[in-house]
């Protein structure tokens, strides 16, 4: 499959089952469609000049191809017979039984666990998907025991799997500091023996920070993921203390010394945007404006019954925010100003491969979520929901027909997903997302994918246009 | 080329026989935990060919 696009003055092809992506001038963005019809797809050279010549010959007095002389469009004929050659254009998808086989050998390994520390949080934010943090229960702390028996089922469950990732999640798991800290010793404490290396994140949303903690989080947290929302008026209408005044003023300074400690690296500052705040790229600026090198603003997910959930008529100026924060970015890189913005992060070189491109997120095999009780979820967004209780740290995985489920799912079980360019960088997109929103995990959250859609669209031109700067210097 | 310049990328026919390895990170430990993005995260195995 091809996929065509404009964007940023650029004419961007993307050979979407190999990976390749050209950017093309405008007669071969015309003629690259136009070829498809007569290209093979089990003969050896998919697309032989003659054939090609052949087919230019036919369409010649198209309206689209009036405006290039003969030259031109043989030349450029010629060039995509080349990549057709090479692979790297007309690829066939040669991927679905791999990936299936992929999968089940999956199964075997937990590699990511996301401990909820505490079901219990000092903000009231309007959209949290943990409902002020208690996901549907009752407010409650993971105890050191819970804790402890979580990192001995991973260790037991990752098979040959070295890098082992936990997230300390919440609620807010700030409010269970000292159960972080003895989690992190333990784990550090079996690392010789299981030749195991631990990963650990921090996702806070920076009330409680110190600067102990924020010591404690460089020394051990391979990642901080610091919750804030953009602009002042913005992040205070929806993040507000428990008693309504806005946290903004208490977490910016804070956040600011997490940011400047790591030496500007792994970490995130992360806000979500939401009906009210269509206008997001402003807020990703101010970030930036704040100093702020690695930011993720990303959409709220929430049921249309929700007065700030995205709409339909949100669509149209959510893309155009995109674009105007892809200008954004690449203008501050032109000028030597590094900033990543999460969502328009792609690694074209050495991105993942292919099985894990299409097999999905990992969530209900590789990835589990556990409760403060110490019970298992497919992943932090079902927690609370009982029909997806797999089992819990003490006694294993017993819903092994969710597990199934879960792993069973991948671009080539959903069927919109099949037909879509992204497939190869969202991997089928959130399966809780999939789920909420349609009944099935195997089901496409529309307003995901496209916004998704876009993102990819706009990281590839980026790249592009940066490689058009790298090429003039 | 004239008409066509290619932007460095990995061939994803050639990752079924090297990839699948399974110590990159997982797609909801980076950041998000509200979707799921994996062409931004790199291939722990071309990390590490890379800082040798």
């Amino acid at each position: 499959m091809v996929h065509l696009y404009k964007a940023g003055g650029y004419n961007i092809v993307l050979d979407v089952e190999s990976g390749a992506v050209h950017i093309v001038d405008d007669a071969a963005y015309e003629l690259i469609p136009l070829m498809e019809s007569v290209v093979s797809k089990t003969a050896d050279s998919p697309l032989p000049l003659q054939t090609a010549l052949d087919r230019l010959a036919q369409i010649r007095d198209e309206e689209a191809l009036k405006r290039f002389c003969d030259e031109e469009l043989r030349e450029a004929v010629e060039e995509i017979c080349e990549l057709a050659d090479a692979g790297a254009l007309y690829s066939p998808d040669v991927y679905e039984q791999y990936v299936s086989e992929f999968s089940k050998h999956r199964a075997m390994v937990v590699k990511a666990l996301c401990l909820h520390m505490a079901h219990d949080c000092n903000l009231s934010c309007e959209y949290c998907f943990a409902g002020e943090g208690v996901y549907k229960g009752e407010r409650a702390l993971m105890s050191y025991e819970v804790g402890k028996k979580a990192l001995d089922f991973l260790i037991e469950n990752s098979g040959s799997r070295r890098n082992l990732e936990v997230d300390f999640f919440g609620g807010e798991p700030l409010m269970n500091w000292q159960v972080v800290k003895d989690l992190v010793q333990y784990g550090r404490s079996r690392e010789k023996e299981t030749g195991k290396n631990f990963r650990f994140t921090l996702t806070t949303n920076g009330v409680l920070l110190n600067d102990e903690i924020i010591e404690f989080a460089n020394k051990e947290m391979a990642n901080v993921v610091c919750s804030i929302d953009g602009r002042k008026e913005i992040h205070d209408k929806k993040r507000p203390l428990r008693g309504g005044q806005g946290s903004y003023d208490i977490i910016l300074p804070k956040f600011k010394k997490v940011a400047t400690s790591r030496g500007q690296n792994n970490y995130y500052v992360r806000g979500t945007y939401t009906h009210d705040n269509t206008d997001f790229s402003e807020d990703v600026i101010h970030l930036m404006d704040e100093g702020f090198e690695q930011i993720s603003v990303e959409p709220v997910v929430a049921g249309p019954e929700e007065s700030y959930a995205i709409r339909d008529e949100d669509i149209p100026e959510l893309l155009k925010q995109y674009d105007l924060l892809a200008q954004e970015i690449i203008k501050r890189r032109k000028k030597g100003e590094f900033v990543n913005f999460f969502h328009f992060m792609i690694d074209l070189e050495q991105g993942p491969c292919v099985a894990k491109r299409l097999s999905g997120c990992g969530a209900g095999s590789e990835y589990l979520a556990v409760t403060p009780q110490g019970e298992l979820y497919p992943c932090h967004q079902f927690v609370g929901d009982e029909e997806f209780k797999m089992g819990d740290v003490y006694g294993g995985i017993e819903r092994q027909d969710i597990k199934e489920k879960f792993l069973s799912c991948n671009v080539y079980t959903k069927e919109k997903c099949r037909d879509c360019f992204a497939k190869f960088y969202c991997s089928g997109g959130c399966m809780a997302n999939a789920y909420n929103f349609t009944g099935d995990v195997n089901g496409n959250y529309e307003t995901g994918c496209i916004l998704q859609r876009k993102r990819i669209e706009c990281a590839i031109m980026i790249k592009a246009a940066l490689a058009d700067q790298e090429a003039e210097a | 080329m004239k008409h066509i310049k290619t932007l460095n990328t990995r061939d994803y026919k050639k990752s079924m026989k090297t990839g699948g390895c399974g110590e990159c990170q997982t797609s909801c430990q980076s950041a998000c935990k509200t979707s799921c993005t994996v062409g931004n995260q790199s291939c722990e195995t071309l990390k590490k060919s890379e800082s040798r």
